[in-house]
């Protein structure tokens, strides 16, 4: 075998596109290895460290109350923040894929605009607006309106930081796909909300739901931003990511990296239902 | 599509209205807040706040490290996606799925993850202590940080362009002589580097802000391993709400400046391949 792979007569009808197996092997080596580098041993070491006095004190790092306010207060954030925002990229991609308009292009950019911002930064707006030396702060705690460093901090500066993750999606998508099945329905006398939940949503549902992934992965994992309004009150305003942060710095690392699998774990699952649905998509060819 | 213009679909005004209403209340308003507030310093002030060593210190650093780690996202990056689209070796699915991980990861774990890996009695980090190599707590760490922040990026553009080149575009420069090395560099490489570009883009600007994976490993040593983002969260600690405005607002103004740099840079480039 070896040996006629060395022919020289060889090299003429091999594919023009493949490239010696030496430096193909080579090609391989080095891109796994900066993966495995970058990518599975940061994955891993979550796993070791957690586990690393045992199931008993991982279970119990999960179980500690604290930790389970942290992960109620993310889920019903998220709770809040997706729909909110699944409902505007609905809107918003409605609004720029079937009608033309002056500033159509600006609208697009400003809804990108939450990307180009630190999270940092995006905590900081929210704290200009509703701090006690904010823009409507003073008025509204005048009133006894607290929202920095309370859950409705929490949830606008998600909201703010996935605003553009669902409309991101489904802007191309609806491009592309066109209407001539909205206007076919319409034609044929349906309803405009009959005609939008019936033909219009279920055409954009996988795209949807990848949108809806994403813009969930980040609700729950952001970190930045709600550090910055959030106060680190344990027990009540507190989230998942800001308690690893409290636990590291506490020096309890292997409880840190125990309440922090679950993020991972978060962020694995996403990862899995976007693998399937992008197999899905190519397999159906777009739609 | 000039039938379209406001055309027999129902829903532009609700849509529009509620976009418009949505945007205004959570980024105009924002923004808003922070213009007015940044006004309201005056230049001397302003330029007080900013041109501390200090903050030149954390502003050089974040500029820096966001460029070098979207340069090393575009070099591993193409290797990546190359490899992933041409060959077939075992594990490859998985580690394609895997790219996104830094999308999907929140970014304080990924910050533990990789101190935990790098710092001197970590797996990689004892590994590269012998050599004097230090990772955490030094600018290098800022680096490995935004390295793995930035990862997805390129090998996510460069892919699907590289699943739609024509095998006849290889296999015509192969017929006329050119050694796969030329065919690489002046046939594949010119069809990549716009896609390989807005991916460096979308790194950097990614980069700079980024803060959870950054904060754990970097260390925060004021003037050497301090990153701006972090510098902006320490005046809000400090309750000086002015020190952080113009400090966030600069680095904002700077942070578009150099997209629209690179990306004026990058718009170039396509317009050369494309009139060549």
């Amino acid at each position: 075998m070896s040996e006629r792979d060395r022919a020289p007569a060889a090299p003429r009808w091999r594919d023009p596109r493949a490239e010696p197996p030496a430096v193909r092997r080579a090609l391989i080596v080095a891109a796994v290895a900066f993966l495995a580098l970058f990518l599975l041993l940061p994955l891993l070491v979550v796993f070791v460290r957690a586990l690393e006095k045992g199931t008993a004190a991982y279970l119990a790092a999960i179980a500690e109350p604290y930790a389970r306010a942290a992960a109620l207060l993310t889920l019903r954030t998220a709770a809040l923040v997706v729909p909110a925002n699944l409902l505007f990229g609905l809107a918003a991609a409605w609004a720029v894929t079937r009608f033309e308009f002056r500033g159509k292009n600006l609208l697009v950019t400003l809804v990108d605009a939450p990307f180009t911002v630190s999270p940092v930064v995006a905590g900081l707006l929210f704290v200009l607006l509703f701090g006690a030396q904010g823009l409507f702060g003073p008025w509204l705690l005048a009133r006894g309106v607290k929202i920095l460093f309370s859950w409705p901090a929490i949830a606008l500066v998600t909201a703010f930081v996935t605003m553009p993750l669902v409309a991101r999606q489904l802007i191309p998508l609806m491009q592309a796909q066109g209407s001539d099945e909205e206007q076919a329905a319409l034609t044929l006398g349906a309803s405009p909300w009959r005609m939008f939940f019936r033909v219009a949503l279920p055409k954009v549902r996988w795209g949807l739901l990848y949108g809806v992934l994403l813009c969930n992965a980040r609700a729950m994992g952001e970190f930045g931003a709600v550090s910055v309004v959030s106060g680190h009150i344990r027990g009540s305003t507190n989230t998942l990511p800001l308690h690893v942060e409290i636990l590291y710095d506490e020096y309890q690392f292997q409880a840190a990296f125990a309440v922090a699998t679950l993020l991972a774990l978060l962020g694995l699952l996403t990862l899995a239902a976007q693998a399937l649905l992008d197999w899905r998509l190519r397999r159906r060819g777009g739609a | 599509m000039r039938g379209a213009r406001r055309g027999p679909l129902p829903g532009f005004g609700l849509a529009l209205g509620f976009t418009l209403s949505y945007l205004g209340a959570l980024v105009l308003l924002p923004f808003a807040a922070l213009l007015l507030r940044a006004l309201q310093l005056t230049p001397a002030r302003f330029w007080e706040l900013v041109s501390t060593p200090r903050t030149l210190a954390a502003f050089r650093l974040s500029f820096g490290a966001a460029l070098t780690a979207a340069a090393v996202n575009l070099l591993c990056g193409l290797l990546v996606a190359w490899v992933l689209e041409r060959y077939r070796f075992p594990g490859r699915r998985l580690l394609d799925a895997l790219v996104d991980l830094p999308f999907a990861l929140p970014t304080a774990v990924a910050g533990i993850a990789l101190t935990a890996l790098w710092d001197e009695r970590g797996w990689l980090g004892a590994l590269v202590a012998p050599l004097g190599i230090r990772v955490a707590n030094t600018p290098l760490g800022v680096l490995v940080a935004l390295v793995f922040i930035g990862l997805p990026f390129v090998v996510r553009t460069v892919q699907p362009v590289l699943r739609g080149l024509e095998p006849a575009l290889e296999e015509a420069a192969a017929s006329l002589g050119a050694s796969r090395r030329q065919a690489f560099a002046r046939v594949l490489l010119p069809e990549l580097r716009p896609a390989a570009l807005t991916g460096f883009v979308l790194a950097i600007a990614r980069g700079l802000g980024e803060y959870g994976s950054v904060i754990f490993i970097a260390g925060n040593l004021p003037e050497r391993t301090e990153i701006a983002p972090l510098l902006i969260m320490i005046r809000l600690e400090e309750y000086d709400l002015a020190g952080a405005t113009a400090i966030a607002a600069t680095f904002l103004a700077a942070s578009l400046l150099l997209l629209f740099a690179v990306n004026l840079l990058s718009w170039r480039q396509r317009r050369r391949v494309g009139a060549a």
